[in-house]
């Protein structure tokens, strides 16, 4: 076991973990924050999306000694004082969301691309979230969603 | 109409996006305890002996299950033959032997190493037609046909003589893993009153609340399934789903503690069932006139190791057999062979995409043969309103087909562009331009398979808010936003009123499965009855308020008016007085609809019958590149046409019909679950490959609106028409970019390019290794 800080949400955590513990799995089960999803645990589906010091990782690749000393970025710290961030929202306009089991990874593979580049073009976007599989939307309303972020 | 055809926001759309929604896996108790399974070791053997001591000597380690340890029924399905835990033998190797409850996720895995099985292997069979041969090895005692389809309509021999040539193919379709994002998890645990409770992601949990309870010797009262809100199914989360809250059930009977059982992505795709991979042999006498004089079809599909949905799904593939198309000559047989695969069952569309795909493929080649446009074509063969189908079903609702194929065509310049392909043969240039067309017609909803109702509550509470349930599930489509909006509107209130509650097997009635594209017209169906009798308890009230005992009323907008004709007349209160004075006077309201149609028969010996009460129609049209060089096909732009009956919401309409299309897509060029020898070589989304975002097109849906009486304010169906498709419009395309007919899907890089698939023999990583969960 290994006592690491991991600051997620801007909130300090100090915890101890084995030391194959994954990030996802900490997330989930020590802090309870079950909006980062397990669903591939290969880093293929992209549902464990987070944002770890700014960059977008899958959290079943990071190990949790990995993010010692990290700042982590949850779904569940998108939404700031009550208010949805503006791809939330354009997720509920857009009728980006079906099923909801991406939605988490592929806001915040948004909000990390919309950090980077506040008016990214449709390829981008594309490429931002070709690593989130969603098997319900066929994608489209989901590029609408983050592309009206942008011209907004 | 006030909120029916809007694009309202999804109501359960605000918890997905902050990560607030709870799906399976996201429950957990205190003093859970975790399962893990001990998977076959042998495709097909004889279980001679398990010895789970060593296991169950494991420190933490609460129990150990095998089959003679389930209480009651440890066998289920359409055919009663699925295993909870194998029994007499192994049949794929996705049966579980034993399974083990401990402490933690690893000591369970640990736990599950130290079980010692003994076998006796036995001669294995993994292809459907030598599974059907005379002396191929038994899977299960009556043999290895699960089904044998007929339907015989006029005299083919004759239609054959009458023809000018013949047109005959072997296509082959390929198995499919549903691949929903979220694997399959459940949460089982005792509660206060001897009973149990099964949290989970289960999409038929009618049909799995059954199961359970009689694997646990329980009465259905006693045992509670709680659905959870659900990462897509597709069709997928039925029996799959079932083993797994079973299993957990079980455990946590024989613990007396809550027990989470998940499934890793590999457990998922190695236990589940997947779409049956069909082999098609069609027949069909044609005239110059590209006119089809028979059709004779041979198709053999394979059912893997269970009955599972077998008998309903190529039951399907025989009436929807000849397409859309008039044929007076008909003969169709259809057959589902046990072999030692992964079973095989429900998957969006359902035993339509098989057919499809050779029917389209079939008449782009008829098309190619007497010289005419594939578009041509369809318009002289598709049915028209009063046509009568392949099974003897005259069609008296609005036939829209050749509406749609207009609407295709013309939205995507099919005619020009199709032309214009064929002529440009710029050898220089490796990458070819393709467009393909393709429609279909689908029979609505459950149709002679079985008993087709659905039920749904309103309960407008003493505050004016609404609550909503429903026995039809929502697995992302969209079935709880539509069912609020329905209600909304025969209440004339704010959608914002509403709240869905999540289904529970003891708060609606039976609804049977949220399958067949059924959600809206029958769900949907039971929710408009449901707000209508609770609003006849209203009507009473306002009768009374305003003293006309014969006085009609419109609900609009928050408020209630007297009818003057078929306007609004006087208003008379707002919704809210008017629930509180019919609280006042000892009226709760309160009250269930129940949705019931029975308009369909069937005959089992010729195939002839009102198959289905209704039905849809659609087109595609796809724009492909080809590079000829490597076989790579970009499918570029997408039209998808349907005639949904009502788009109850725009938004959601054109959402099932994108998904559907990046599914067909998938199924036309991408996808394919790979076995050999019962093994699967595809277990995860490293080899399983589903379109990302640079894969998919750029998507164009068209809505067709001809109100159906059947269906709740004239609406339908979507969910399995937008895909079912799509594959063939793509395959069509590929032979207008490049004269090469795609006989079997996926049409990936060495279909194209060679025709043909190759394999690689060698094991690879994740097969060699031991599989299992972490």
């Amino acid at each position: 076991m290994t006592e690491i800080t991991l600051n997620v949400n801007k909130k300090e955590y100090r915890l101890t973990v084995s030391e194959d513990a994954l990030l996802l799995d900490v997330l989930r089960n020590n802090l309870g924050l079950t909006g980062t999803k397990r669903g591939c645990e290969v880093g293929e589906c992209g549902a464990c999306t987070v944002i770890m010091d700014g960059k977008t990782v899958n959290s079943c690749l990071v190990l949790a000694v990995q993010a010692q000393g990290s700042e982590i970025r949850t779904i569940e710290g998108v939404a700031e004082n009550g208010k949805l961030h503006p791809v939330q929202q354009s997720f509920l306009e857009y009728d980006a969301v079906q099923c909801g089991f991406c939605t988490p990874g592929m806001v915040l593979s948004a909000v990390s691309l919309l950090e980077k580049k506040a008016h990214p073009e449709e390829t981008e976007i594309k490429e931002a979230i070709a690593g989130n599989l969603c098997r319900c939307t066929g994608y489209q309303p989901i590029v609408k969603a983050i592309k009206a972020v942008g011209e907004k | 109409m006030n909120i029916i055809g809007k694009r309202e926001p999804r109501v359960d759309a605000l918890g997905k996006v902050t990560g607030a929604a709870k799906f399976a896996d996201d429950y957990n108790m205190p003093h859970q305890l975790y399962a893990a399974v001990k998977y076959a070791e042998f495709p097909h053997a004889e279980i001679v002996s398990v010895d789970t001591a060593k296991a169950a000597a494991l420190s933490g380690v609460q129990a150990v299950l095998t089959a003679k340890d389930v209480p009651g029924s440890n066998r289920f399905g359409l055919g009663g033959d699925i295993r909870i835990l194998a029994d007499d033998r192994t049949r794929y190797l996705g049966d579980v032997v034993a399974v083990v409850a401990a402490e933690s996720r690893a000591l369970a895995a640990q736990a599950i190493d130290l079980i010692e099985v003994t076998y006796k292997e036995l001669p294995a069979v993994f292809h459907p037609e030598e599974a059907l041969k005379e002396d191929a090895p038994k899977i299960h005692e009556q043999g290895n046909e699960i089904v044998h389809h007929k339907l015989r309509r006029g005299n083919v021999e004759q239609g054959f003589a009458e023809a000018d040539f013949i047109l005959e193919h072997r296509f082959t379709t390929q198995a499919i893993e549903h691949s929903y994002i979220e694997p399959e998890a459940a949460l089982a645990y005792p509660d206060e009153q001897d009973g149990f409770v099964v949290i989970g992601s289960l999409q038929n949990f009618y049909t799995s609340h059954k199961a359970i309870a009689a694997a646990l010797d329980l009465p259905l009262s006693k045992v509670q399934i709680i659905q959870s809100t659900m990462g897509g199914s597709f069709g997928g989360k039925d029996e799959s789903a079932t083993m797994l809250a079973a299993r957990a059930a079980l455990l946590a009977q024989k613990t007396g503690r809550p027990v989470k059982m998940l499934n890793s992505r590999e457990d998922s795709i190695r236990q589940s069932y997947k779409r049956h991979p069909y082999i098609l042999y069609y027949k069909w006498g044609c005239r110059y006139d590209g006119s089809i004089t028979a059709m004779e079809l041979k198709a053999i599909a394979d059912g893997g190791a269970y009955v599972s949905m077998s008998p309903f799904v190529t039951w399907r593939s025989v009436v929807q057999a000849t397409g859309p198309y008039h044929c007076p000559n008909v003969k169709t047989d259809l057959y589902a062979a046990f072999t030692n695969n992964n079973f095989t069952g429900a998957m969006r569309g359902f035993g339509s995409p098989q057919v499809n795909f050779a029917i389209e493929s079939m008449m782009d080649e008829l098309a190619e043969q007497v010289g005419k446009s594939p578009l041509a074509v369809r318009l002289l063969n598709g049915f028209e309103t009063g046509s009568v189908t392949a099974t003897g079903q005259r069609l008296n609702h609005e036939v829209s087909l050749k509406h749609a194929l207009l609407e295709a065509a013309s939205a995507s310049y099919y005619g020009k562009k199709w032309a214009e392909n064929r002529l440009t043969k710029n050898k220089s240039n490796p990458i070819r331009k393709g467009i393909g067309i393709s429609c279909a017609y689908r029979g609505v909803s459950l149709g002679a398979e079985g008993v087709d109702a659905a039920s749904a509550v309103v309960y407008i509470q003493p505050d004016g808010s609404v609550n909503v349930s429903s026995g039809i599930i929502d697995m992302g489509q969209g079935a709880q936003t539509a069912m609020s909006q329905i209600v909304a509107e025969v209440l004339g209130i704010n959608l914002n009123r509403l709240r869905f509650l999540q289904p529970d097997s003891g708060r609606v009635a039976d609804s049977g499965p949220t399958v067949a594209s059924r959600g809206t017209i029958m769900g949907g169906g039971a929710a408009k009855i449901a707000a209508e009798n609770v609003r006849a308890v209203m009507e009473k009230t306002l009768r009374e308020m305003t003293e006309q005992e014969q006085a009609d009323f419109l609900f609009e907008n928050e408020e209630i008016f007297l009818k003057k004709g078929n306007g609004k007349g006087k208003r008379v209160a707002g919704f809210d007085e008017v629930v509180a004075r019919c609280y006042a006077k000892g009226r709760p309201l309160f009250a269930s609809g129940v949705r019931h149609i029975a308009e369909t028969n069937w005959d089992e010996e010729t195939g002839q019958g009102d198959a289905y009460f209704t039905y849809v129609y659609g087109a595609n049209v796809a724009e492909v590149e080809v590079d000829t060089e490597t076989g790579r096909v970009d499918v570029t732009k997408f039209y998808s046409v349907h005639d949904v009956g009502r788009a109850i919401n725009r938004s959601m309409v054109e959402g099932q019909i994108y998904g559907g299309v990046a599914m067909g897509m998938g199924y036309g060029i991408m996808e394919e679950f790979i076995q050999e020898e019962g093994q699967a070589k595809t277990l995860n989304f490293d080899e399983y490959y589903i379109p990302t975002a640079l894969d998919v097109p750029y998507m164009k849906a068209i809505i067709l609106e001809n109100p159906d009486a059947k269906g709740p304010f004239g609406a339908k169906s979507i969910g399995e028409p937008a895909l079912e498709m799509a594959a063939p419009a793509i395959a069509n395309a590929i032979f207008n970019a490049t004269g090469k007919r795609i006989l079997n899907l996926p049409a990936n890089l060495e279909e194209v390019l060679l025709g043909k698939k190759l394999r690689r023999k060698t094991p690879r990583a994740s097969v060699s290794c031991k599989i299992g969960p972490l």
